[in-house]
């Protein structure tokens, strides 16, 4: 039981050029339903980029497969040059890969620090024994856990709620809480399951401008959502999926201008004229 | 935060010796042998409470851990090597300096392990068993965990009463003394040891050994696993998210609690000068549960003060032949009225007092 065999945390990359992440024929099947259905595409480094499909399109479950949370069934997921298809999401964590969650998944009891504190865990490496006989060494990483969490909780703008249980927070907080949290690893990728949902026109303003933000700090963002105007606004590329097959892959504009993406996810044609 | 810790730990540290004067004030030095078995109970229940109330598993085997340390310990102690001297296993522990001999009641020369060496094996061998238990087990949730840890303490306890080597229904007794420091000087040997005459010198070891060991989990818990353990109970998903490895955490502090239960067994086992099979049965692993319960899932302060008077208490016989009846009755009300146990309710209403107190 002595301290932790955490390997280093993702800081090699694939050669310059390469996507950070790049899914080849993806595949995954719940029995007879194909949720995923030979999806494949590419996130350059320093991107935004959006998947966007009508309810049931397999987003999440694509997220899912990413991620780690579900193997899949067929095809390969590269991440900085390795293969990453069957490896756990905690393994995938430590590559480098960081997520939120579509229903916010905070800890039970925790404050907001702690709870962004939780998510320093890949850039730190006090195991059972050091924690046990609190060596010199664990109370010097949580001192540097907790600034690093608490500059986070800054740069969301809720720094004044740190000591507050993070489950009690209103909703658009406990969304930031999470993205803190996500951030606190200090991931390539960050990979958003609907940030804006459940959220005011106001705070999906605010969600916009912090994605962008974390653009900007060169963290790869690749989001799942439902609001047109957040995907629209922020994204450099989409990605529309229906029926677990991928219907275009483009800029913003045109895919406002696809035709067949108006038809099938974006409903009636007259109210599209934007 | 620290601070209070600190704090909370001298208070304690305080009452232990203030607990020793009163008894000496007021001739009751027996109540010391009790408080000495209370503070051994006490590790297990710690132990648990770190696994139960932080990591969110349940176990209904503690008792088995307890019992593994406690019997194995009491076996290597006491079974007579000495017409196995020429086997390998023997020959190899010899050359480690792990056996002792001495002579039994009619002269005959009894060669067995030293209890440093037994109670090594014993905790060893109870990690080992938890390990392996741990990983098939530990991948259950809820009510499915529960079940299967019932099930490891029943197998257990059935073996201990089946095999005639831990000695079937009797258990094993004359358990010799643990001798931490040999006699020096003027002063007495340090040995755990039911011995009148060690009585106070049992209890300081004792509640030593406990708060030694509480402090060790205090830190844990204060720290990066310790945020691990509680959010992975919280939400695995989310805890995986950010790195954790739950199945690798989940089955440490389960080897953890198992130790720290092979721990109060060895030196209980010692002290006792024997152990019987009813230490492995399933109303025992049930009692460690509802103290757990009792002190509030996440409050170790809390399962210390709580477990350790009530096992005292029950020690006593203040409870009478409604022992079982009453951790029963303990679990139901804790469940219904305090599910954060009884210090939580208590500090509620204090807090609510004041704020009345207050307004008025």
């Amino acid at each position: 039981m002595k301290g932790n065999g955490d390997h280093d945390c993702g800081a090699a990359s694939g050669a310059p050029g390469e996507a950070l992440l790049e899914l080849k024929s993806v595949h995954k099947r719940f029995g007879g339903l194909h949720a995923v259905n030979e999806v494949s595409f590419k996130v350059a480094p320093g991107s935004i980029k959006a998947v966007i499909g009508p309810n049931g399109a397999g987003k999440t479950t694509l997220f899912n497969l990413i991620a780690g949370n579900l193997p899949v069934s067929a095809g390969t997921i590269h991440f900085q040059g390795r293969e990453i298809q069957g490896k756990k999401p905690h393994q995938i964590a430590h590559l480098g890969m960081s997520r939120t969650f579509q229903n916010i998944k905070l800890f039970h009891g925790m404050t907001a620090l702690e709870c962004v504190m939780v998510g320093r865990h890949v850039r730190s490496r006090s195991g059972f024994f050091a924690g046990m006989f609190s060596l010199p060494s664990t109370w010097k990483e949580e001192r540097a856990i907790r600034e690093a969490s608490m500059e986070l909780l800054e740069m969301m703008e809720i720094a004044e709620f740190a000591d507050v249980e993070a489950t009690s927070l209103a909703f658009g907080q406990q969304r930031a809480v999470e993205m803190a949290r996500a951030l606190a690893a200090e991931p390539r990728l960050l990979l958003l399951d609907e940030p804006a949902a459940g959220l005011n026109i106001y705070e999906t303003a605010e969600v916009a401008r912090l994605i962008g933000r974390i653009r900007d700090m060169g963290i790869t963002v690749l989001l799942v959502e439902h609001d047109m105007s957040l995907v629209m606004d922020i994204s450099d590329e989409i990605v529309v999926l229906s029926f677990g097959q991928k219907l275009a892959e483009d800029i913003p504009l045109n895919i406002q201008k696809n035709a067949e993406v108006i038809k099938i996810y974006l409903g009636a044609d007259d109210e599209i004229s934007a | 935060m620290k601070q209070r810790k600190n704090r909370a730990l001298a208070a304690l540290c305080l009452l232990v010796v203030c607990i020793h004067l009163v008894t000496v004030l007021t001739g009751s030095q027996y109540y010391l042998t009790q408080l000495t078995m209370a503070a051994y109970y006490g590790l297990v229940i710690i132990g648990l409470g770190t696994l139960m109330g932080y990591a969110g598993q349940i176990s209904i085997g503690h008792a088995g851990f307890f019992a593994i340390g406690g019997y194995l310990s009491a076996a290597l102690t006491t079974r007579n090597l000495a017409s196995f001297q020429g086997d390998w296993p023997v020959r190899w522990l010899d050359a480690l300096k792990m056996l002792k001999t001495t002579q039994d009641l009619s002269g005959d020369q009894l060669l067995t392990v030293a209890p440093w060496a037994a109670c090594l094996c014993a905790v060893a061998a109870a990690a080992l068993i938890a390990l392996i238990i741990g990983i098939p087990v530990l991948k259950l949730k809820g009510h499915y965990l529960a079940m299967a840890t019932l099930g490891f303490g029943t197998i257990i306890y059935r073996i201990l009463l089946a095999s005639p080597y831990f000695g079937e229904a009797d258990g094993i007794s004359e358990v010799p003394g643990f001798t931490l420091l040999p006699a020096l000087g003027g002063l007495g040997p340090i040995m755990i040891s039911g011995d009148a005459d060690l009585r106070v010198l049992n209890y300081y070891l004792a509640w030593g050994v406990l708060i030694a060991g509480m402090v060790l989990l205090l830190n844990l818990i204060g720290a990066r696993v310790g945020r691990a353990l509680r959010s992975l109970h919280s939400s695995e998903d989310a805890a995986e998210a950010c790195g954790i490895d739950t199945a690798r955490f989940k089955l440490r502090v389960f080897v953890l609690s198992a130790v720290y239960a092979a721990i109060g067994g060895v030196l209980l086992t010692h002290f006792n000068g024997g152990i019987g099979p009813s230490e492995a049965s399933v109303m025992k692993s049930v009692r460690y549960v509802a103290l757990v319960a009792v002190g509030g899932m996440t409050h170790l302060w809390g399962t210390l003060l709580m477990g350790v008077g009530l096992t005292f208490l029950s020690l006593r016989g203040v409870f009478g032949t409604f022992d079982d009846a009453v951790f029963g009755m303990i679990l139901i009300l804790v469940m219904l009225f305090a599910p954060e146990g009884i210090l939580s309710l208590r500090l509620k209403l204090v807090v609510q007092r004041i704020v009345q107190g207050v307004r008025s």
